[in-house]
C-alpha cells in the first residue's frame, strides 16, 4: 500500500481507530489482571488437516486445528484465572521448518510466555526442545523417540505410539486373542510403528503369527501385496486377530469385514486405542465432548484432548507457581483431571502424561486400558508405554 | 377360512393381556411411597423401590430421562427427581407414587437444592456453567448465576442466605449470595469437588474431592478451608479413591462418605476428622441414603448396578440388592 492511499483512508478510519485506542487503554484499567501468555507452535500447510483427508476421519488422525481445543481450555479456565487475577492470552505461531520453530520459540520465551504448546513434526520438535527455556508440551507427535530424548522441559500429553499399542495388546490378552497376524505398510513410519507393535506383542506374551507387508495396489503382478484375500489367509500362519499398521489410513479402512478368515481387526482400523473418543460416556466425558462440539463444530478427537489437556497443564502450573511453571509441572503432587476417571500426572523419567486409553471402534467405547487385572508395582497406568526401567531417561 | 376362527381368540387374548398390563401398571403406580428406599437409575429412566424391611426390590416407577439427584420437598410430601437428559425435574407425590408435574431445569441439570422456605430451587447446569434459579410456584426460571465450568454440587445454607456450588473444572467452591445473586467468594478446594454436606450445627461445610481423594472442610463463618481429610484404603492406591456423596449420621457424629472406585464407604468421625471404619460396598460406591432413625445406610453402586445396605451401628454390610442400570442417588422414605 502506498502512502497516498493510506492517507486517503485515514479520515474514514479515524473514528474506528480512536475507538480501538480507547478500548486498548480502557482494558488495563478495567481489569488489573496480570498477563499470562501461552504460545502455540503449529506447522504451515499442515497436510494432516487437508480438507479431503479430515473428511475421511481415519482413526487416530487429527480432526482439526489444535488451536480450537487450546482456546476451549482457556475459556473454561477463565474463572480460575479471574480469581487469581490473571489474564490469559494465546499466541499462535505458524512455522514452516525447524529453524523458524526455534526462532518463534525464542521469541515467545523472551516475550514472557509461561510455556509453549507444540503441534509440530517429531523431527522439528527434537531439534528445538533441548534449547527451550520454557516448558514445552508436545500435543501432536506420538513418536516414542521424543520420549527418549530425556529433555526435562519437554512434556507430552498425547499418548505415545507405544502406549496405544500396549493398550491394544492388553485388550487382546484379556480376550485371549493371542496369535497376531501383523500387516505392515510400506512407509518408514509404518516400519517404525510395526516395531513398536512387536515390542508390545512381546511384552504381553502374545504370539506373532506372521508379519506381511502390504501395498495399496490393484496390480495383478503384485497381488501378494495388494490382495486382501491373500494377505489375510492363514497360509501356515494361524491367527486369532489381524493387526494392521497403516500410518496413512486408506488401506487399513478396507481390512475389517474383508479378511479371508472371520477375524477381528485392530490397530489403525477396527478396534483402535485413542486418547479420547467423543462417545465416551463415563466420568463426565459427555460434558467435555459436548463443550468441544459446541466450540469447534466437530467431534473431539484424541489430538484435541491432548491439546486441551496440555493447555490445562500449563495454566494450572502457572497458577500454582507463577515464577516457575516448570517446577510446578514436575512436582510429585501435580495432578490433572482428564475426564477419564483417574488422576493424570507426568512421568518423572520422560515427562509423558499418564492416562487411561479408550478402546473404540469409532461408534462407541468398547473398553479402556489398563484393562482390569493388569498389575503394576507402583501405578497401573505405567503399564502403558515405556516404563521407568526400560527408559533411557532417569527420573528428574 | 379356518384361519379366521383361530385369529379371533388370539386377538381377544392380546387385548386381555393389554388390559391387564394396564391395570397392573396403574395399581403399581398408585402405591403410596413409604417404607422404601428410592433409587434413581440413570440408564433405566426409572426409580427402583427397595422395601426397607425386607430389603428386596418391590417395584419401579417410570420417570423422566436419565434420573440422577433426588430430594424431598420441604413439606416432605413430594419427591423431586432431576433428569439430566430431559432437562426436567419430575415431581412425584409420595401419597400416590405418581408424577404430579414436571419442572424445566435447563440444560443438563445435575444437583439441586431448595431454599429453606421451599420457594426457590437452585440447580447446577453443567453445560452452561450456571447455577439456575427456579421459582417453585410458577415453575419459571428466574435467572442464573454464571459459575466455573461444570458446576456440580449445590447446597443452600440452613438460613437460606447463601448457596454453595462446586465447580469440577475450576476445583473451587463458589459462595453465592442469595439476595444479590452474586458470587461472594471463591474458595479453592481439592481436585474435582463433587458434593456437599453440612455439619450438625451448620458451622462446617464438607466438600468431597473426587480426584483429590479427600474432603475439604470449610468454616462457614470465615469461608476458609480449615481442614483437609485424606482417605486411605488398605491395599488401594490414592488414585483408586474417588469420594462423591456424603451423608451425616442422625447424631451428627459420623459423616458417611461413598469412596467411589475404592468400593468402600468411609465412616468419618466429625469431631476427630478421621476415618473410624471402612465398609466394603459394591463397585463405584457413590450415592448415599439414610433411613429416618439412622440405622441403615443405602449405598448406590454405579458400576455393579446394585445397592448395598449397611447397618450403621455395627458398620457391617447387611445385603446387596440389584437396583437398575447405573444407580445414582438414594432417598429413603420411612
Amino acid at each position: 500500500m502506498d502512502g497516498r492511499s493510506l492517507s486517503g483512508m485515514l479520515p474514514a478510519a479515524l473514528p474506528a481507530l480512536l475507538a480501538l485506542l480507547a478500548a486498548t487503554l480502557a482494558l488495563p484499567l478495567a481489569a488489573t489482571a496480570a498477563p499470562l501468555k501461552i504460545g502455540l507452535l503449529v506447522r504451515a500447510d499442515d497436510e494432516r488437516l487437508a480438507a479431503r483427508l479430515v473428511e475421511r476421519g481415519y482413526p487416530g488422525h487429527p480432526g482439526g486445528p489444535a488451536e480450537q481445543a487450546v482456546k476451549m481450555a482457556l475459556d473454561e479456565t477463565r474463572f480460575e484465572l479471574d480469581a487469581a487475577k490473571l489474564e490469559a492470552t494465546l499466541e499462535t505461531v505458524t512455522v514452516a521448518d525447524a529453524a523458524q520453530a526455534r526462532a518463534a520459540l525464542q521469541r515467545l520465551a523472551q516475550g514472557g510466555a509461561v510455556g509453549v504448546l507444540v503441534d509440530l513434526p517429531a523431527a522439528w520438535l527434537a531439534q528445538i526442545a533441548p534449547a527451550a527455556s520454557v516448558p514445552l508440551v508436545n500435543v501432536g507427535a506420538a513418536d516414542d523417540s521424543l520420549r527418549a530424548l530425556c529433555t526435562p522441559q519437554l512434556f507430552h500429553t498425547l499418548p505415545s505410539e507405544r502406549m496405544r499399542v500396549d493398550a491394544l495388546a492388553q485388550h487382546l490378552l484379556s480376550r485371549r486373542w493371542q496369535r497376531v497376524l501383523l500387516l505392515q505398510g510400506p512407509s518408514a513410519s509404518d516400519a517404525a510403528r510395526a516395531a513398536v507393535v512387536q515390542a508390545a506383542i512381546k511384552r504381553y506374551g502374545l504370539k506373532l503369527a506372521a508379519t506381511r507387508p502390504y501395498k495399496l495396489s490393484g496390480d495383478p503382478r503384485e497381488r501378494e501385496l495388494g490382495n486382501l484375500q491373500l494377505l489375510t489367509a492363514a497360509r501356515g500362519a494361524e491367527h486369532d486377530v489381524v493387526w494392521v499398521v497403516d500410518s496413512d489410513g486408506e488401506f487399513a479402512r478396507t481390512v475389517p469385514y474383508r479378511t479371508a478368515l472371520p477375524r477381528p481387526v485392530v490397530g489403525d482400523a477396527g478396534l483402535t486405542a485413542q486418547a479420547w473418543a467423543p462417545n465416551f460416556e463415563r466420568f463426565g466425558a459427555p460434558q467435555l465432548s459436548r463443550r468441544f462440539k459446541r466450540a469447534a463444530q466437530r467431534p473431539m478427537t484424541g489430538h484435541d484432548w491432548a491439546a486441551w489437556m496440555g493447555t490445562k497443564a500449563l495454566l494450572q502450573a502457572a497458577m500454582a507457581n507463577p515464577k516457575s511453571p516448570l517446577t510446578a509441572l514436575t512436582a510429585t503432587d501435580f495432578v490433572l483431571d482428564g475426564f477419564k476417571g483417574t488422576r493424570n500426572s507426568f512421568r518423572a523419567w520422560n515427562r509423558q502424561l499418564r492416562q487411561p486409553l479408550l478402546l473404540t471402534d469409532g461408534l462407541g467405547v468398547i473398553g479402556s486400558a489398563p484393562v482390569e487385572g493388569v498389575l503394576h508395582p507402583k501405578n497401573v497406568l505405567d503399564t502403558l508405554g515405556v516404563d521407568a526401567p526400560e527408559s533411557p531417561c532417569k527420573p528428574k | 377360512m379356518s384361519h379366521r376362527k383361530h385369529l379371533v381368540p388370539a386377538c381377544l387374548l392380546i387385548m386381555a393381556a393389554l388390559v391387564s398390563a394396564g391395570v397392573d401398571q396403574a395399581q403399581a403406580q398408585t402405591q403410596p411411597l413409604s417404607g422404601v428406599a428410592i433409587v434413581s437409575s440413570e440408564k433405566d429412566d426409572a426409580l427402583a423401590l427397595i422395601d426397607t424391611r425386607s430389603l428386596a426390590v418391590t417395584g419401579t416407577i417410570t420417570t423422566c430421562k436419565r434420573p440422577r439427584h433426588m430430594r424431598l420437598s420441604v413439606d416432605g410430601k413430594q419427591l423431586l427427581v432431576a433428569c439430566g437428559d430431559s432437562g426436567q425435574a419430575d415431581v412425584i407425590s409420595l401419597a400416590t407414587g405418581q408424577s404430579v408435574g414436571r419442572i424445566a431445569l435447563g440444560d443438563d441439570p445435575e444437583i439441586f437444592d431448595l431454599s429453606p422456605d421451599g420457594k426457590l430451587l437452585y440447580v447446577s447446569n453443567e453445560e452452561d456453567g450456571e447455577l439456575g434459579i427456579i421459582d417453585m410456584a410458577t415453575k419459571k426460571r428466574l435467572g442464573a448465576v454464571a459459575v466455573g465450568a461444570e458446576p456440580e454440587g449445590v447446597i443452600v445454607s440452613p438460613d437460606g442466605k447463601r448457596i454453595y456450588v462446586t465447580s469440577e473444572v475450576a476445583s473451587m467452591v463458589h459462595v453465592v449470595d442469595a439476595a444479590t445473586r452474586k458470587i461472594e467468594k471463591n474458595i479453592a478446594v481439592g481436585k474435582r469437588p463433587r458434593r456437599f454436606a453440612f455439619s450438625a450445627n451448620g458451622g462446617e461445610l464438607w466438600v468431597s474431592n473426587e480426584l483429590g481423594a479427600s474432603i475439604s472442610v470449610i468454616d462457614t463463618r470465615t469461608l476458609a478451608v480449615t481442614k483437609t481429610i485424606p482417605f486411605e484404603v488398605k491395599g488401594m492406591r490414592a488414585d483408586d479413591i474417588s469420594p462423591v456423596d456424603m451423608k451425616l449420621s442422625r447424631d451428627g457424629q459420623t459423616m458417611y462418605v461413598g469412596l467411589g472406585r475404592a468400593n468402600h464407604v468411609a465412616f468419618v468421625d466429625t469431631a476427630q476428622k478421621s476415618t473410624r471404619a471402612l465398609v466394603l460396598s459394591g463397585k463405584r460406591a457413590w450415592g448415599l441414603g439414610l433411613n429416618r432413625d439412622g440405622s441403615r445406610l443405602f449405598v448406590a453402586n454405579g458400576l455393579s448396578d446394585d445397592v448395598t445396605i449397611i447397618d450403621t451401628a455395627s458398620a457391617k454390610a447387611l445385603k446387596t440388592v440389584p437396583a437398575g442400570r447405573v444407580p445414582h442417588s438414594v432417598v429413603v422414605v420411612d
